[in-house]
């Protein structure tokens, strides 16, 4: 996968959940799950790497249909759309979870490039 | 009349029954107008249903008077109108069941009003789904079909000077957008408006998810006061915008984030989130954090409502198999590997089942195991093995549970902790209907 962040040596790879918060929803076999800049900045660079295409890839296990990505840059948001990943939604799913809440935690490990700069003003979990 | 205030003091049956005193006070204090809650999730209704055939007298919210009993009698007093669909599978008896709690605690009798039309039988209604969905549709099998049914009745009956308007199936938006179009007197298509409203409800629906619930990460967004949330407040003003808050005093966290996240919550395209009174346009929308837990929510805008209504039908799906035991210590993950490899062979072909190693991979991974097949062996030494499969035939997915047992003496070493669970399982289908195949209908508790 070529790297659209890629302009010079000072990348840095993190996971999305510092760049970004979410909340999954389902309705029958279809979970939504959104995505949302911790600030404005940051949206741009979730919106280059968090396409469509790589959230499909990311989800490559649950054998996604359809992935649709709809952006709210008015409130820096993105809303994945994404059909066919819940083996039948909350009626059918052997899935303990069967509404599938728990996928944005799972989205949220995306890891994304960032400039070193940028990365050291992002939120982070505590390290112990 | 500038400005509409209701609030919400449910987000799903089996929500905390104490939110609501404060969301109350609230009202009061600032000459507030509707109370709902939301009681009525996908699954919910056809539960109802079942426990409605064991008991004719029963399938509404079980919780009911435990939401009622704290706050009828301010809610009566302060000219505070209940809206909700806790009536379920049976408003009726839901209705009956306030009166009767209103006589007990010798209030004046409240003017109930009943809603219908949601539960959708017949020969016309099943011609159509079976033609819609082939293949889908096993009369045998079906517990209930029911219709998303619109605002436009709680509008009705609340003009009508109803106290408390019990729906079963309502989409969950109407229980704003009724009491909205009744204080503000719109017409059923002031799109504008009701997409306004709708949102307005949309945020409320889930109680504290908008208000810090379902929210807090440790360290990245923490919430205070989360053993005593908030239930949602929300100000509609005439021109259209949208303030959401929490009462004073109580825990959690009103901000332009956790307003976001509920935003979106359950929705498909932020262009046309559809419901049965109009098709609510967010994708421009604004949120802006106003500080002290008040968020304002401006740029929503409101197209036609769709032709037709969401139905869902319910059906027996056969028996949920559960089953679960503990490994701790040295090779915990190897020992949980072989306990389900050995109920595989033992189960064969006729119970398909899936395995999760809960302390390594569980949730996250797919039911037919793709994501567990393709993990490697952690070194964790506390996992809890969990295996599940659904049979039609009882005596076969039983056999599940027993051979589950089994595994105290003939399984890998130090298994402990084992626990079984069968239950029937309900499958569900979804389709769109014309709305003449569905009408609607409201009554006052005579």
């Amino acid at each position: 996968m070529t790297n659209p962040e890629k302009t010079s040596n000072t990348l840095v790879e993190v996971p999305l959940y510092r760049l970004a918060h979410g909340r999954t929803g389902d309705k029958g076999n279809i979970s939504n799950i959104s995505i949302i800049a911790w600030s404005d900045q940051l949206f741009p660079i979730i919106e280059r790497q968090l396409t469509e295409e790589a959230v499909a890839r990311w989800f490559a296990d649950r054998r996604p249909q359809r992935v649709t990505r709809y952006a709210l840059p008015s409130i820096g948001a993105m809303n994945f759309v994404i059909e066919g990943i819940l083996d039948g939604g909350v009626n059918d799913a052997l899935n303990l979870d069967s509404h599938g809440k728990a996928l944005s935690f799972f989205l949220l490990d995306f890891p994304v490039q960032v400039e070193k700069e940028i990365e050291a003003t992002l939120p982070d979990i505590p390290h112990f | 009349m500038e400005t509409f205030k209701i609030g919400c003091a449910a987000g799903f049956s089996g929500d905390r029954v104490d939110g609501v005193g404060p969301v109350v006070k609230s009202l009061i204090d600032s000459g507030g107008h509707t109370l709902i809650f939301e009681t009525l999730a996908e699954r919910t209704l056809a539960l109802a249903q079942l426990t409605r055939n064991r008991d004719p007298d029963a399938g509404y919210e079980p919780l009911l008077e435990d939401m009622l009993r704290p706050c009828l009698a301010d809610c009566l007093h302060h000219n505070i109108s209940i809206v909700s669909n806790f009536g379920q599978a049976n408003p009726p008896s839901a209705a009956r069941h306030i009166a009767r709690l209103a006589r007990e605690m010798g209030l004046r009798a409240p003017r109930i009003a009943v809603l219908a039309g949601d539960r959708l039988e017949g020969p016309d209604v099943m011609e159509y789904l079976s033609r819609e969905l082939p293949g889908e549709i096993d009369s045998n099998r079906i517990v209930c079909i029911n219709a998303y049914q619109g605002a436009e009745e709680i509008a009705q009956a609340l003009q009508a000077g109803a106290d408390v308007v019990v729906a079963g199936r309502v989409s969950d938006p109407s229980l704003v957008v009724g009491p909205a179009r009744a204080h503000f007197g719109w017409g059923a298509n002031d799109w504008q408006s009701l997409a306004i409203a709708t949102m307005a409800g949309h945020l409320l629906e889930c109680g504290t998810q908008v208000t810090g619930g379902y929210f807090a990460v440790p360290g990245l967004k923490d919430i205070p006061g989360m053993h005593d949330l908030g239930f949602p407040l929300a100000e509609i003003t005439k021109d259209g915008q949208i303030t959401i808050s929490k009462p004073a005093g109580t825990g959690g966290l009103v901000n332009a984030r956790t307003v976001k996240e509920q935003l979106l919550y359950e929705v498909h395209n932020p262009a046309a989130y559809l419901t049965p009174d109009v098709t609510a346009d967010i994708s421009q929308v604004e949120v802006q954090d106003l500080g002290g837990d008040r968020v304002q929510v401006r740029g929503i805008r409101g197209w036609p409502r769709p032709e037709q209504l969401k139905v869902n039908a319910f059906m027996r799906g056969g028996w949920l198999a559960e089953a679960e035991i503990s490994y701790a210590g040295v090779q915990a993950e190897a020992r949980a590997r072989l306990a389900a490899d050995i109920l595989r062979k033992r189960l064969g072909p006729e119970l398909r089942m899936r395995v999760d190693l809960i302390g390594s991979i569980s949730v996250f991974a797919d039911d037919a195991g793709s994501m567990l097949d393709a993990h490697p062996p952690s070194a964790s030494r506390d996992i809890r093995l969990r295996v599940a499969a659904v049979h039609d035939d009882r005596h076969i997915a039983e056999k599940l549970l027993k051979e589950m047992n089994a595994l105290y003496t003939c399984g890998p070493a130090g298994g402990g902790g084992v626990r079984t669970s069968l239950k029937p399982r309900l499958n569900s289908v979804s389709a769109l209907i014309p709305r003449e195949l569905a009408p609607a209908s409201w009554s006052f508790l005579a």
